[in-house]
């Protein structure tokens, strides 16, 4: 027999194993309507659920996000003061991360899809439940038990299916999002713990430590550069360049100003 | 012929598509006896569109069971055989 046959006998089954259960048939309606009740809170419940899980996916992609953007500066930073070696480890960093983002990033859309899908199976059965309310009332106030008997038994299959059909969508969805939970509880602990930014070097964020000693070496260094530049132009006109001590300064001092008071030019 | 896909809900299908469903039936039953999971994916994808296109979904006040359930649209095989060893319906709904 076929698959979609046989999904379809599977589901029949199980609505008559419980219709057989039923001694009153009215009885049977209104077990029926208590039922599909607690569905829609489920599949409503099942809604948020994933609508919080989507919610922290972004959360973290936002975090991840900054994360590269911080390995990137680092990359640049690191090549711009020669250290080649800083910035081939803040670029392994930056791919470490890249793929964590891509990775929540096609979470992010499944999640997304599972919510739009779970939303719709929501108002689907909500509209189905309403229809079968009124059935109910409307069975049971023209039949008799009797007569009643066929009507029950096709409302109640009919809306057993749907049930079901609801049912496997929020089983389905809560799969998802445990599996996403139990990812996006580590990556939070990662990023808490700044291991990610550990894969790559010692200690937290050693790139980041290298650049700010070498930033503050390279501080100095200039300093030192710029002080033996501004001696060795002044060396000539130390005496008017005396005054504010900027070499600029005293660039701009015509030649014909300049020294009288030899001073051993 | 009713047809119910796996969370889009039921649809009324004519005779012409009603055979050609039939058809497509055959390659996904083919498919998941096989393991095939691209052959599966193919013939499932073939036979939601069909439906979805040619069917008339069933007003919510009607209450009718399928002929034939077709799996969520993007279900894998093993959702399908999970399924029909015992239902994974996770969730019985007509369980006490």
């Amino acid at each position: 027999m076929s698959v979609m046959k046989r999904v379809s006998l599977i589901f029949r089954a199980k609505a008559d194993k419980a219709l057989d259960r039923m001694e009153d048939p009215r009885e049977t309606l209104d077990y029926s309507y208590k039922q599909q009740v607690e569905m829609l809170t489920r599949v409503r419940r099942g809604v948020a659920d994933v609508a919080t899980s989507r919610k922290r996916v972004e959360l973290q992609m936002t975090s991840l996000q900054k994360e590269i953007t911080k390995r990137t500066t680092q990359a640049k930073t690191a090549l711009e003061q020669g250290r080649e070696d800083l910035a081939r480890a803040a670029l392994q960093a930056r791919g470490q991360l890249e793929q964590q983002y891509d990775d929540l990033q096609g979470q992010y859309t499944q999640l997304q899809d599972q919510e739009e899908k779970l939303t719709l199976a929501s108002q689907r059965l909500d509209a189905k439940v309403q229809a079968f309310r009124t059935r109910k009332e409307t069975i049971k106030a023209t039949y008799t038990a009797a007569e009643a008997q066929t009507r029950i038994n096709e409302a109640f299959s009919g809306i057993s299916e749907d049930m079901g059909d609801v049912g496997l969508a929020i089983q389905r969805a809560e799969d998802k999002t445990a599996q996403m939970q139990a990812r996006a509880g580590a990556i939070d602990e990662l990023l808490a713990s700044g291991a990610l930014e550990d894969h790559v070097g010692g200690g937290s964020d050693y790139i980041q430590a290298e650049l700010d000693k070498l930033g503050a070496t390279v501080g100095v260094d200039d300093q030192l550069e710029a002080m033996k530049r501004e001696i060795a132009n002044n060396a000539p006109k130390q005496l008017e360049a005396n005054g504010d001590g900027s070499a600029a300064t005293s660039a701009d001092v015509p030649a014909a100003q300049q020294p009288q008071a030899g001073d051993g030019a | 012929m009713i047809v119910r896909i796996l969370g889009e809900g039921q649809f009324r299908l004519d005779d012409d598509s009603s055979a050609k469903l039939t058809v497509l039936d055959k390659d996904v039953d083919a498919a998941v006896h096989a393991g095939d999971e691209a052959v599966f994916k193919m013939a499932l994808g073939a036979a939601v569109k069909l439906v979805r296109e040619t069917g008339a979904p069933v007003p919510d006040d009607e209450f009718v069971t399928a002929d034939y359930i077709l799996p969520f649209s993007d279900a894998t095989i093993d959702e399908v055989r999970k399924l029909l060893t015992d239902g994974t319906i996770h969730s019985d709904p007509t369980a006490p």
